[in-house]
């Protein structure tokens, strides 16, 4: 009888919660990676930056978030994987479900959920004092105590290959990754990303810093990826995120100077055919 | 009027000038002075004697400061086992774990420790050590020198690993890399000219102390016995063989005080190498 009380009690404190309710019931046995965020709100400090946003991610699509400047897409994509805590006084509401579970639950290490959820930054960011081998294989080197040479030799080559570097870089692994250009660097940051084999990948304006040449290439990269990975781009970029997505989030510096989700849909629905009057002013140039 | 103003602007301007360089000069004449003195006067009684021959009783001919010349190494190594990971993890814990209020705190204290008086801190290893074990030893003249230590190295290690640029950090947290795993495999490798560079200078600071090793090494003619028994060091020598009344030994303190110049200039060079290559 106790017990019973017991565990009426404990379904009713997990439905206060609100955030461990299981979703993605519909989808195929074994999809892993189903990413939803539901009423999200960051701040930094006291200064609220995203406001209350849901949004539930398509897997093994390309998702871009667009907005102006300040929107607030570059914190929404770091809430995704528990980055916004690292910068100074980062803090969240809402949950980001990943799989059904709340990754800001107490229990859960931001580690781990980092290792499912990989991220590319805006700035090339290889790591300058380790050669290419080394940067590919610094995930897993560092999340270890020790590893096999030819594991990681196969996990390195995967990684490049993945991320269309390979034939560039083969003859020079031990070189440094900062003597890469930009572009390629940025691919070196991608096949880092890669090697530890997350679920999803987030690129924060990958390509904001490079020529036309190297950003088509990231863009060609991306859509092979997509086959295997769920990727979630943010660019300020809309012909990229025309060119590139299957889904388009748009987001909007609101009247309190917190962004907020304005528009979600197909990519093709919202450029050719945008529902909110402020989508509409946005992709045909009007501001922002 | 106009005239006169400018004319006053423009003599305030060379006065100023004037002034200033002439300061410069005579901090580099004061320099020169002294580099050249003791090389002048130190490096004719520098010889392989010098460095290999251990210290003769007054009025024998010759000897050296072979056994305080060991003994200077064996401090400043000693000093550097006991001060390099307690700076090094000092220094790192300010840059990357310490929040803000902490961090203030503990550079304060650093800061104040770096200030303390040489000689104190002499003292300090004097109660704390000396006195409860009732001998001069060269383990306690090691701690004193490496409390003098441990700011000067907390304190760049703390500088160099806040140039490696944050986006490091993230680079390596959203790897799913531990904070302490990326520290030491990323940030650490990426300052490491700038800590190796700090640590230079630390032991740079500690070879020609003397002050502290008054009341800790005390000195002694037979070399190195054992980290609890006294122990000769080259800025000690140099300071008894200096005050004494015979000739031989005050020039044996020329080529002592030749010796450390070259050894704290040696290392000062070192330290700019370093830092040149890794900012070019």
């Amino acid at each position: 009888m106790e017990k019973k009380t017991g565990a009426i009690i404990q379904d009713m404190v997990n439905e206060g919660s609100s955030c461990n309710v299981t979703a993605g019931s519909g989808l195929p046995e074994g999809t892993r990676g189903i990413l939803e965020v539901s009423n999200l709100s960051a701040w930094y400090g006291k200064t609220l930056a995203v406001k209350d946003v849901s949004l539930a991610i398509q897997t093994q699509a390309i998702t871009a978030i667009i907005g102006p400047s300040g929107c607030g897409k570059s914190t929404l994509i770091r809430c995704l994987n528990r980055m916004h805590e690292v910068s100074h006084g980062g803090r969240v509401s809402g949950c980001v479900r990943l799989d059904g579970r709340d990754i800001y639950a107490r229990d859960v290490d931001p580690v781990v959920i980092r290792r499912r959820i990989g991220m590319v930054f805006q700035k090339p960011s290889p790591f300058p004092t380790m050669s290419i081998f080394d940067n590919v294989a610094a995930g897993l080197r560092l999340t270890r105590l020790w590893s096999r040479k030819w594991e990681l030799a196969e996990v390195v080559e995967r990684g490049l290959k993945q991320a269309a570097l390979w034939d560039e870089v083969k003859d020079k692994l031990d070189q440094s990754g900062a003597s890469l250009s930009g572009g390629q660097q940025q691919r070196l940051c991608i096949a880092r990303a890669l090697a530890v084999e997350p679920e999803i990948l987030l690129l924060d304006e990958p390509c904001s810093a490079l020529d036309p040449v190297a950003t088509l290439k990231i863009e060609d990269l991306m859509r092979t990826l997509v086959k295997d990975y769920t990727i979630i781009i943010v660019t300020h970029n809309m012909q990229q995120a025309a060119r590139v997505s299957d889904m388009a989030a748009f987001m909007m510096m609101g009247d309190d100077k917190a962004g907020g989700l304005v528009e979600y849909g197909t990519t093709n629905q919202l450029f050719t055919n945008p529902k909110d009057k402020r989508t509409e002013d946005y992709i045909t140039g009007r501001f922002g | 009027m106009a005239d006169i103003g400018y004319l006053r602007r423009k003599w305030f301007d060379r006065t100023m000038s004037v002034l200033s360089s002439s300061a410069a000069g005579l901090a580099i004449l004061a320099l020169a002075l002294i580099l050249g003195y003791t090389v002048v006067q130190g490096i004719a009684f520098f010889n392989l004697d010098f460095l290999t021959q251990t210290a003769k009783p007054v009025g024998a001919e010759g000897g050296g400061m072979r056994n305080e010349i060991f003994g200077s190494l064996i401090l400043i190594v000693l000093a550097s086992v006991l001060a390099l990971p307690v700076g090094l993890m000092a220094g790192i814990f300010l840059s990357e774990f310490a929040g803000p209020k902490m961090a203030y705190a503990v550079r304060f204290a650093a800061d104040i420790l770096a200030g303390v008086p040489s000689i104190v801190v002499g003292v300090f290893a004097y109660a704390i050590l000396v006195r409860p074990m009732h001998s001069y030893s060269a383990l306690s003249a090691g701690v004193a020198l490496a409390i003098i230590m441990v700011p000067v190295v907390a304190r760049t290690a703390e500088e160099s690993l806040r140039l490696v640029p944050n986006s490091m950090r993230e680079a390596a947290l959203a790897l799913g890399i531990t904070r302490s795993r990326a520290v030491l495999g990323v940030i650490v490798p990426g300052a490491l000219t700038g800590i190796a560079t700090g640590v230079m200078l630390a032991v740079a600071r500690i070879a020609g102390e003397t002050a502290p090793l008054i009341f800790t090494a005390l000195g002694s003619q037979f070399g190195f016995q054992g980290l609890l028994k006294p122990i000769g060091a080259l800025p000690l020598q140099i300071f008894r063989y200096a005050m004494s009344p015979y000739t031989d030994w005050r020039q044996q303190a020329w080529a002592g005080a030749f010796l450390l110049t070259l050894l704290v200039l040696g290392i000062s060079i070192i330290v700019r190498r370093l830092s040149n290559r890794s900012r070019s």
